[in-house]
């Protein structure tokens, strides 16, 4: 089975440049429609795991059946014996000596070693001819497992004489961790919390829980990897950042980095959900021992087990004001639970502890947050992390403290807001506008849908919106309506001192009598619109129409991660930069040609605008064909937004975030108290987006991210069994998430306040609107219901006592 | 897995004499995700979708025989006159697509407590038309669901039709899910109203081992609505007599608690069902002039 020419031959379903400029011809600012939104609604768009190749064999993975178990012994020779199976690999079988991977802390086995930590851990991997055949012949690896005791919960973990969920940790957080089943934990103090309590006419304490939500996004995890000629491999991978995959990937399979060369296929959404490794490298390995090309994708059950959560959480609150509604002081404290292994969690925990006050102004804060490692299934990154459980707590309290003060819950929010100059409790001053009374004022000032908006012209019930819908359960009664509110803060791009750049190659040409830009950047496009935005980019700084945006790879330096709202604000800004670099070369060589025909190639600003050098008079000097005939302009630079700073780990001081992003809402529900069903009605949302690039996406992602919101307030949640730590519900029959039925209108309001140290002014925009939706529907329930409601998502068990 | 493809209802029957442990496919909606997740791989699949008879429906003078395989869609759209609770039942069943491929056979072979025909098959009365090389034979549907997806066919048997009584008055039908379109059953409930017999039926959903008709609380109403006279006159329902009745459907549950929902939360929902459904029925017959039309 010695490697042929077929690494040669291109996959099917690999990624092909895209050209825009025949329909599209935005620059920024326009709402030009994406290059592959057609492509996915009519069904042919090739996504990671439509990929094919002559000759692949199917990759399968094995997984724990048992959440916490020493692994006694594996039996493979059934499985072996299967026709048609040509390997089956365990973690004896890895060629290095580097058996772990993780995003910071190198803590996961690429296959369980001796032990699994959680339900659902890779144990073991089959290729054969078909995917069936390698299922079932990796049902019949054999395995023994003496299992352990389980941790669940910070009590478990921290239980004198607990057992530890990995032993001999030597990450650079074990040092400052009070146990070792906490993962990182970051204190922030400031000010004097004792004194500024004194000063408290209302104190208000809270208890409230956080479910744990998936990304459920609808492409499963999936990949092809083709073994090399050279020995090295080629992957084609949905991912959310090739270059963190290929530095973890690398190691693995002693293969320097230039042998993994890594493809972006397409994207089935990602949410978070595809920043750590999940196929690659099993399918890799497969490749190499095989020599043959290896297809993996995992089905919808597999998916769930597949990439990490949301992590649940328990928030303590103790909020205190004045009569007049002053914010005294705040103390909370944060346990995120991120299962048997670190991935995001130390960022996580930055997160949730530095925005745990939220867009306030609180002078004085004890603030702690912490994340455990448990037998539960691992959390990490998703939209909006650790600032999401925060603002679903300090949301709640607001309502609260404004209850206790007789006031009114947007007007006490409103004289606590943050502003520009606003001080964090990091001590990091807000140095952008930071329009927080603002969007509540936009969002209160709408007018509210009617009353009994369910009833049709004939005095019918439309059963479509009242709870239940079309299941029939109401005709109005039992239906009572509520309204709440809710404003949040998300930080922007990658925080805490982390480098965090990106790189664009950018090239310009003459093709067919026409200047075009080529965009190549290793940026996942995982349906966040970059591709759409980077040809605008091109189009606004070059001047040119027609902009291809090459398949992104690992050909390129690295973009950085498409997550944190990051892609538009550090690839986007990548982008500009490199444009500008090639628009300087380009006016270089038009002074070369032409210089002496005009004064102002020496002496005016000059723009590429319509095909044209121009002045910025806009006198024209030359045509850019002219000016570049056969000439290639091509740059490939890196670009970074300002550093940020590590916090302090005693005190969480420290100029930690780059940028802030801020939206509210207002939720109104109509909820069958009786049967405790919620129909949303309408969720309002107000975001500043500082500059919008593509006003469409911008509302489109605001909308998507109210409604992830929306999903984890009323139905959204992976169920652990706590006896067991195992998953309850890996199916879309139990995990459920908003149907179009479910989904209110979402009427929303775009400032563009520029933050005059982004690119364009641009902010962020993709996480803010996740944050604040689901506190806002969650307050609703309450006006409706008049309960307390302290956990998201609320079942209806919670709301009729049963 | 053989996947057996009869052309014809006799070829069929033969085929599920000679393999009984075939399972039966019409939509497939439900055996292709036990498939799909590997719960079961049955070693014959006996594809019924080349007969084109089980896709038909017959309305006669006091039922309706409906084939097997008729899907959802169908169902909704056609039959809401005849079939009113059912016509809602199956409103309720997941997305527009299934619905398309889905039908009352599967309901009826898979026999899940949460299957959403059931309840409204339990209240208006039916008869299961089951059939094999032996014979064919009718089987009333309170004697269908014999245990936790369980029912009363043979091996050897398949459903070739399922005659469901005509309304002959009002029937509702509703169903608790966590989200407000495609989700299965966290319980459902049916009510008929047969101003013919004087009688009303019922049919409870997701929350017993099986889907049961909530006896006692159908006896209760019928004489209720009796002693007061209530058919003839049309006089309303007192809230005493809706409130017993509630309780009683909630009685007649033996629910589980399970991922979708507590045992307690699904006694009190088919209760606050039972009641508005009681109601719903009931100010339809009095305003229809208490005509036989049972219009959803």
């Amino acid at each position: 089975m010695a490697p042929d020419t077929r690494a040669d031959a291109v996959p099917a379903g690999t990624p092909t440049k895209v050209t825009q400029g025949s329909q599209s011809r935005g620059g920024i600012g326009e709402s030009t429609l994406r290059p592959d939104g057609t492509l996915k609604v009519t069904g042919e768009f090739a996504y990671s795991s439509d990929m094919w190749h002559e000759d692949m064999l199917w990759g399968q993975t094995l997984r724990s059946t048992v959440a916490h178990a020493e692994i006694r012994s594996i039996d493979i020779s059934e499985a072996l014996a299967v026709p048609g199976v040509h390997a089956v690999l365990t973690y004896d079988d890895l060629p290095t000596d580097t058996r772990n991977y993780g995003l910071e802390i190198q803590d996961t086995p690429v296959l369980a070693h001796r032990k699994v930590r959680h339900h659902g851990e890779p144990v073991a991997l089959v290729a054969a001819d078909h995917p069936e055949t390698a299922r079932r012949a990796a049902a019949k690896i054999r395995i023994d497992y003496a299992e352990l005791p389980l941790i669940t919960d910070e009590a478990s973990a921290t239980a004198p004489g607990a057992v530890l969920v990995h032993e001999g940790r030597d990450d650079h957080h074990i040092g400052h961790v009070p146990h070792p089943n906490i993962v990182h934990r970051q204190p922030i103090v400031r000010g004097d919390v004792a004194r500024a309590r004194e000063r408290a006419d209302v104190i208000v304490k809270g208890e409230y829980v956080f479910g744990m939500q998936d990304q459920a996004f609808l492409g499963p995890e999936s990949g092809l990897a083709v073994p090399g000629e050279d020995g090295g491999v080629d992957l084609y991978v949905a991912t959310q950042w090739l270059h963190s995959d290929l530095r973890q990937i690398a190691p693995v399979l002693g293969l320097p980095e230039e042998k993994v060369r890594m493809t972006l296929s397409g994207v089935g959404g990602a949410f978070g959900g595809r920043e750590d490794i999940s196929m690659q490298i099993h399918a890799c390995l497969l490749a190499l021992r095989t020599g043959r090309p290896v297809k993996m994708v995992y089905n919808r059950f597999e998916s769930f087990f597949g990439h990490v959560h949301r992590h649940p959480a328990k928030l303590s609150y103790e909020h205190g004001a004045t009569r007049d509604g002053k914010l005294t002081h705040l103390k909370c404290r944060i346990v995120l639970d991120g299962g048997a292994y670190a991935s995001a969690s130390p960022a996580v925990v930055g997160n949730a502890s530095s925005l745990s006050v939220g867009p306030y102004a609180v002078d004085d804060v004890d603030i702690e947050a912490v994340a455990l490692y448990t037998n539960n299934p691992p959390c990490g990154a998703m939209r909006g992390f650790g600032a999401v459980q925060a603002c679903f707590a300090y949301e709640a309290q607001m309502d609260r403290l404004a209850a206790e003060l007789g006031m009114d819950p947007v007007e006490f929010r409103q004289l606590n807001a943050m502003e520009q100059g606003t001080i964090m409790p990091t001590g990091q001053p807000v140095d952008s506008p930071a329009p927080v009374a603002e969007l509540l004022r936009r969002v209160k000032a709408r007018p509210l849908p009617p009353e009994r908006q369910w009833e049709t012209a004939g005095g019918e019930a439309d059963v479509r919106a009242l709870p239940g819908g079309l299941s029939n359960t109401t005709h109005g009664e039992g239906v009572v309506r509520g309204v709440g509110y809710a404003v949040g803060i998300k930080n922007v791009g990658f925080s805490e001192g982390f480098d965090d750049y990106s790189t664009a190659r950018v090239r310009m040409e003459v093709v067919g009598g026409e200047p075009v830009a080529t965009v190549h950047t290793a940026m996942a496009e995982v349906g966040q619109g970059g591709v759409t935005v980077h040809a605008q980019i091109a189009r606004t700084e070059l001047g040119v129409t027609r902009v291809s945006i090459h398949p992104a790879d690992t050909r390129v330096g690295s973009a950085g991660s498409t997550s944190a709202s990051r892609q538009t604000y550090v690839t986007g800004g990548a982008v500009k930069n490199s444009c500008e670099l090639v628009r300087d070369k380009v006016l270089e060589i038009g002074r070369r040609r032409f210089g002496s025909h005009h004064p102002a190639w020496a002496t005016a600003e000059l723009l590429l605008e319509g095909g044209k050098v121009v002045t910025d008079a806009g006198e024209v000097l030359s045509d850019l064909v002219d000016v570049l005939q056969d000439e290639a302009v091509e740059v490939e630079a890196e670009w970074r937004h300002r550093p940020t700073e590590a916090f302090d780990l005693r005190t969480g001081q420290g100029n930690g975030h780059v940028q802030y992003s801020f939206a509210a809402h207002r939720a109104v529900v109509e909820v069958d108290t009786e049967l405790g069903l919620v129909k949303v009605v309408e969720l309002a949302c107000a975001q500043d987006v500082g500059k919008a690039l593509n006003p469409l996406s911008v509302v489109g992602q605001i909308q998507g991210g109210t409604t992830q919101g929306l999903g984890v307030a009323v139905m959204e949640e992976i169920i652990v069994d706590p006896r067991t730590a195992k998953v309850r519900n890996p199916s879309f029959t139990d995990y459920l998430i908003p149907t179009i039925l479910d989904t209110p209108t979402i009427p929303v309001d775009v400032l563009e306040l520029a933050d005059e140290h982004a690119p364009y002014g641009l902010r962020g925009i993709g996480e803010a609107p996740t944050l604040s939706s689901t506190p806002a529907v969650l307050a609703a329930i309450r006006d409706a219901t008049g309960l307390e409601l302290n956990r998201t998502p609320v079942r209806p068990e919670h709301l009729t006592g049963t | 897995m053989d996947f057996l493809r009869p052309a014809s209802w006799e070829e069929a029957l033969a085929a599920k004499a000679e393999h009984p442990a075939a399972v039966p496919i019409a939509g497939g909606t439900d055996i292709m995700v036990e498939i799909n997740f590997d719960h079961r791989r049955p070693e014959h699949l006996l594809d019924l979708n080349r007969i084109t008879e089980l896709s038909e429906w017959e309305v006669g003078g006091e039922s309706v025989r409906l084939g097997a395989s008729v899907p959802y869609t169908r169902i909704m759209e056609d039959l809401r006159t005849e079939l009113p609770g059912l016509a809602l039942a199956s409103h309720t069943v997941a997305s527009p697509q299934i619905r398309n491929r889905g039908g009352v056979g599967g309901n009826l072979g898979t026999a899940s407590p949460a299957g959403d025909a059931h309840p409204a098959l339990l209240a208006a009365g039916a008869e299961v038309e089951a059939e094999s090389v032996r014979g064919s034979r009718l089987i009333p549907i309170d004697a269908f669901y014999t245990g936790v997806k369980r029912n009363a066919l043979a091996p050897d048997e398949l459903i070739r039709a399922v005659h469901v009584k005509k309304a002959d008055g009002p029937q509702q039908y509703a169903k608790v899910g966590t989200r407000n379109a495609m989700v299965i059953a966290v319980c459902a409930f049916g009510i008929a109203l047969h101003p013919g017999t004087r009688t009303v039926r019922t049919g409870i959903g997701s929350a017993a081992p099986t889907p049961v008709r909530a006896e006692a609380a159908e006896e209760f109403l019928s004489a209720a609505l009796e002693e007061g006279g209530c058919w003839d006159s049309g006089g309303a329902i007192t809230p005493s007599v809706a409130k017993r009745f509630a309780e009683l459907a909630s009685g007649a549950c033996n629910p589980i608690d399970d991922v979708r929902g507590t045992a307690r939360y699904r006694r009190h929902a088919v209760g606050i069902m039972a009641r508005r459904t009681l109601g719903w029925t009931w100010e339809q017959y009095r305003r229809s002039g208490r005509t036989l039309e049972g219009a959803a």
